[in-house]
């Protein structure tokens, strides 16, 4: 008994395992195809990407023209749904708008939270604002429409899109801060070299 | 009982939704439109077919104590093999399936066929029945998804042929009973009138 339940187990995840290394491969080609996919749909025409990271580790996407002027801020974003983890790509322009957003997965229920996807609920964020826009649905004062009967979708989007939004936020501020602070260090360093030569002089 | 009535009792004699009322679960949840229906029938179809090989090659070997048990393995074996290729070949419609493919393992028609037909048949007749019932419950929960499609989105497959949005109740889960309910009556009325 315990040696039939025991073989059958053995085969069964032997087979398994060998089914998992050789669709391991076309899985991640796949998801990663997805990620490439996604990126291309939430940004202007970009000449070239680079990652990068925020202070706090936060991972995003730089899309840059030809003359490596940054278009857009790719960033992921999630949030809990009706179904699980909701999660988005989001495509910032410089101005802080909104590109457009993308789901890259979700376990909303089909036929109503699954229809987060369409463009009719997720096209309303195709250059959406977020300095005057509220990130919202409108039951609770906000700019989104909700899509019907699924209101928790709705909002674990509008919450998902609050979260980049705030991130992005922090990357603007930390660009804005940046640029001046790196000439501030120059100038200090050359002043303190010119005081060193005047010391030297005397 | 001949290979071809093996297969073709599946669709209407022994058909899992209308006849044996099995499997109910993924029946109501899965059929929002045609489309998903039909995904979530093929999926079963497969895991059964290959189910109700292995169970049909192994029942011998099997007592009796550890019956259930090992059937569950093998049917979730499978389910989880399907699983790592929908995700693999078919991201699209793995995506949209979502949790109920694991769900599969628990569905009552792939332990019910084993428990009443793989573990007293040979290999190939089990593989028969497997392709029967399973596109028995391909066909049933296709209807049911174009029926619901239709009234709740104006389309079918997602060609729209409505503007607008439908009726949502049929989208949503009462809609599903609704739809079910009606076409139960309709099938059995048919089984009558031709007993």
């Amino acid at each position: 008994m315990v040696i039939c339940l025991g073989a059958i187990t053995l085969v069964c995840s032997a087979l398994l395992a060998c089914v998992y290394s050789v669709t391991q491969e076309p899985i991640a080609a796949a998801s990663e195809a997805r990620t490439q996919k996604a990126i291309a749909e939430v940004t202007p025409p970009f000449d070239s990407l680079e990652d990068a990271c925020t202070s706090d580790g936060t991972p995003y996407i730089i899309a840059k023209d030809k003359d490596g002027n940054a278009v857009a801020y790719v960033l992921n974003a999630s949030s809990v749904g009706f179904g699980g983890k909701l999660s988005l790509m989001v495509g910032f322009k410089p101005d802080g708008t909104i590109v457009k957003t993308s789901v890259l997965s979700h376990s909303e229920t089909p036929g109503l939270g699954a229809k987060c996807t369409d463009p009719a609920f997720s096209g309303q964020f195709d250059g959406f604002d977020t300095n005057t826009g509220v990130l919202s649905v409108r039951k609770d004062g906000g700019d989104v429409d909700a899509i019907t009967a699924s209101t928790i979708t709705s909002r674990a989007y509008c919450k998902a899109l609050q979260n980049a939004t705030d991130a992005y936020r922090a990357i603007a501020a930390s660009l804005v801060v940046e640029e001046p602070q790196d000439s501030l260090a120059v100038e200090i360093s050359e002043e303190s070299i010119e005081i060193k030569e005047g010391k030297d002089n005397e | 009982m001949s290979k071809f009535a093996l297969v073709t009792k599946g669709f209407v004699k022994d058909n899992p939704t209308f006849s044996l009322m099995l499997g109910m679960c993924p029946t109501l949840a899965t059929t929002t439109s045609a489309i998903n229906g039909m995904s979530m029938g093929l999926a079963t179809a497969f895991v059964l077919i290959l189910s109700n090989m292995a169970i049909s090659a192994i029942a011998r070997f099997v007592p009796d104590k550890v019956r259930i048990p090992s059937y569950i393995v093998v049917i979730a074996t499978f389910v989880t093999l399907l699983q790592f290729l929908m995700q693999a070949y078919v991201p699209d419609i793995y995506e949209t399936l979502g949790l109920f493919i694991p769900l599969i393992v628990v569905n009552c028609i792939v332990l019910g066929r084993a428990e009443a037909f793989a573990n007293k048949n040979s290999v190939l007749d089990s593989a028969l029945d497997g392709l029967g019932i399973g596109l028995g419950f391909t066909l049933s929960l296709t209807a049911i998804g174009i029926v619901r499609e239709i009234l709740g989105a104006g389309s079918i497959f997602g060609c729209k042929f409505v503007p607008g949005d439908g009726v949502l109740v049929f989208v949503l889960a009462p809609g599903a009973f609704m739809v079910l309910a009606y076409l139960l009556v309709i099938f059995r009325k048919y089984i009558a009138k031709n007993e």
